[in-house]
């Protein structure tokens, strides 16, 4: 295996988790709905399915239970902002916080403890194949699913039915609303999908990026996700291609930090959020084109007048 | 069985008062579920948790110190909060201004008198408060969301921090421990009552701080702009109250504050810098802002329960063995109950039975054609 296939390999395992979660919160922010928790419902996902596959030994559990943490994990930000219309912002962070510290309270006799790693797809004479084989053809299942969803949402949003009423959802609440359309389903749906999505990005953490639990092992993914959004303007194939552009930053500052250039370590560590910041500033400068691609009814509450 | 929100005429001044207490109520009922569930006597934890670190007056002194900065940093905040600007980056502020109050203690340890303590806050105000000033530029330049960049900049801090005590500013007499000299008493921030425990100024700059902003907030024009701003920008707007600035001062205001906390925190509690100066302060603040329903002298009673539940972690882990862990998930849980009751100021919530089928039909027939022609 050459240098180059190595690095692809690894810039896609590491943007997985990135596209996972923010494809989930584009959804939720389409249905108008704002979630800052994803970092706590991701960091769910991850301690969960650790946990789940270090008890039963198989990852694939363990990959499901990281995504059924993370929807149960958004239910109650779910029943706050929808039901009880409490504002966005605060419920989400305080998602995020609870999310950390019970996470952290979960994991704690698990840290150090040796993970399972969710076994790369291997097809014999396919994946042998020169260049080309490994990076299409043999790596962990997760990476495939992040691709198909990519795929399926952009199909859902803009080829069907149901994803043309979530966008109308997302654009104007009072119109959906006097259209009979349940907004508050929508979004409740929306959400879960959300949740799922960042529970899924927790595992692919704990079960193929780095197969262990150590405590906040999100480290901000969660937020570089909702960054994301932001910079793909609610678009899913750009998510896409930002998810590789952060995944690349983040394997590059690795590999410097492996070669010792004398530049401390530290900086090269914040990087990916100093792109972050660099990225959305250049994408947000443009005021009327934010304003365009924003979700009309993005964080307002909605309380049906009747 | 639905649930629904029916508009109060008026806020609650009933529920305005008591809805913080009902979230704690709801705390420590799921609290003690919790402890149920981890195999404990759940009246033996609570009391070891809220209870017995209120019995002993050095204790109590912790508390003050736990509770100073939390204070501190949520004042601000809910001035950031008011005018609906939202600074989440508060831990970031607090280290930045830890490390230039630090400045002069650590590069010109031979700088000594009684000048030293109050250069080094002023320094720590400024610290704070230009690093809080980034995301306001980036928001009222560029129309960036500052929600992410300030919580980026806390991670840009952090690194920041633990390359300063590693490299440049390691103690050079320190057989490499990643931590900076140990600042000279002139430095130090001076205790209150030394002869019975630790709490030292930090209180007291909490307190002063909740009263100042409460007085700006509730009583000059300064303050009117905020709430208004905050509630209805278009008024604001039309009232001639400008946008930019209150973006700036709202950021910059509880940026200072935060540098404050952080400054008085290496130079009280710790008396140098390390890699991690913070337990989570500046996120813990947030609870306390709106534990207090962002009104400041809220704030000081908020401030000391959530620094009850840092206290009560420790003396829990000691004493029954339950991790301090759960000292965070506490903290999470307040939040969300307190945001939970504050529907009830603006809402009556109704539970009605079932929906009324054939009207939600008859108004999904109409919609029809109109979401087909869309």
């Amino acid at each position: 295996m050459g240098m180059a296939e190595s690095i692809l390999l690894t810039i896609a395992t590491a943007a997985t988790p990135l596209l996972i979660a923010a494809i989930g919160e584009l959804v939720v922010e389409r249905s108008g709905v704002l979630n800052l928790g994803v970092e706590g419902m991701m960091v769910m996902g991850a301690v969960c399915g650790f946990v789940a596959a270090a008890l039963t030994g198989s990852p694939w559990l363990g990959v499901l239970c990281g995504i059924l943490a993370g929807a149960l994990f958004s239910l109650p930000f779910a029943f706050l902002t929808l039901n009880i219309a409490t504002n966005q912002v605060a419920t989400g962070l305080s998602l995020t916080l609870l999310g950390l510290g019970l996470s952290s309270m979960i994991g704690e006799s698990f840290v150090g403890s040796p993970g399972v790693r969710l076994p790369n797809l291997f097809i014999p004479g396919l994946t042998e194949l020169p260049l080309v084989g490994r990076l299409l053809f043999g790596q962990d299942p997760i990476f495939y699913l992040s691709i198909l969803l990519v795929i399926a949402v952009t199909w859902f949003l803009f080829k069907t039915r149901t994803g043309l009423t979530l966008r109308s959802v997302g654009d104007n609440h009072a119109s959906a609303h006097a259209l009979g359309i349940p907004v508050i389903g929508y979004r409740y749906g929306a959400v879960l999908f959300g949740g799922a999505c960042a529970g899924l990005a927790g595992a692919q953490l704990s079960l193929v990026y780095t197969p262990q639990w150590v405590e906040n092992m999100t480290a901000g993914r969660g937020w570089i996700a909702l960054a994301l959004v932001v910079f793909a303007s609610w678009r899913p194939l750009r998510v896409l291609a930002g998810a590789y552009l952060f995944g690349a930053v983040t394997i590059g500052q690795l590999h410097a930090q492996a070669l010792g250039l004398g530049i401390p370590s530290q900086l090269l560590s914040s990087l990916p959020y100093l792109a972050t910041i660099v990225v959305l500033v250049l994408i947000s400068r443009n005021r009327r084109l934010t304003m365009i691609n924003t979700p009309a009814s993005l964080g307002r509450a909605f309380v049906p007048d009747r | 069985m639905r649930l629904e929100l029916v508009k109060r005429p008026q806020q609650s001044t009933l529920f305005s008062a008591i809805s913080p207490l009902i979230a704690l109520c709801l705390t420590l009922v799921v609290g003690a579920i919790v402890f149920a569930l981890l195999g404990e006597n759940p009246f033996e934890a609570l009391y070891y948790y809220f209870v017995d670190p209120l019995r002993e007056l050095w204790s109590l002194h912790e508390l003050a110190i736990k509770a100073a900065p939390l204070i501190i940093i949520a004042v601000g905040l809910s001035v950031c909060y008011l005018s609906n600007n939202w600074n989440i980056g508060a831990e970031g502020q607090f280290i930045m201004g830890g490390i230039f109050g630090s400045m002069l203690p650590v590069l010109f340890p031979t700088f000594q008198g009684p000048l030293v303590l109050p250069l080094m806050l002023l320094m720590g105000l400024i610290g704070g408060a230009a690093y809080a000033a980034i995301p306001a530029i980036l928001k009222t330049r560029f129309n960036t969301n500052e929600i992410l960049t300030s919580l980026m900049l806390v991670y840009v801090a952090q690194f920041f921090l633990d390359w300063l005590v590693r490299g440049p500013w390691r103690n050079p007499e320190g057989n490499n421990f990643p931590e900076t000299r140990r600042f000279h008493p002139d430095a130090v921030l001076p205790e209150l009552f030394p002869a019975d425990g630790r709490a030292n100024l930090g209180i007291v700059f909490a307190i002063v701080a909740a009263i100042v902003v409460w007085l700006l907030v509730s009583r000059t024009l300064k303050g009117f702009e905020v709430r208004v701003l905050g509630a209805s920008p278009r008024a604001g707007r039309f009232a001639g109250f400008g946008t930019t600035k209150m973006v700036f001062f709202a950021f910059m205001l509880s940026g200072a504050l935060a540098g404050l906390a952080g400054i008085s925190e290496v130079s009280g509690a710790i008396g140098q810098l390390r890699p991690t100066i913070s337990p989570g302060y500046g996120f813990a603040a947030i609870i306390v802002a709106f534990l207090g329903r962002l009104n400041p002298l809220g704030i000081i009673a908020a401030g000391f329960v959530l620094a009850l539940t840092y206290l009560g972690g420790e003396a829990a882990q000691i004493s029954i063995g339950v991790s301090d862990k759960v000292a965070r998930v506490f903290q999470g849980m307040l939040l969300f109950f307190v945001l939970g009751c504050d529907t009830l100021i603006h809402y009556r919530i109704r539970l009605v039975r079932a929906a009324p089928k054939a009207d939600a039909a008859v108004v999904a027939k109409a919609a029809e054609p109109a979401t087909e022609g869309a």
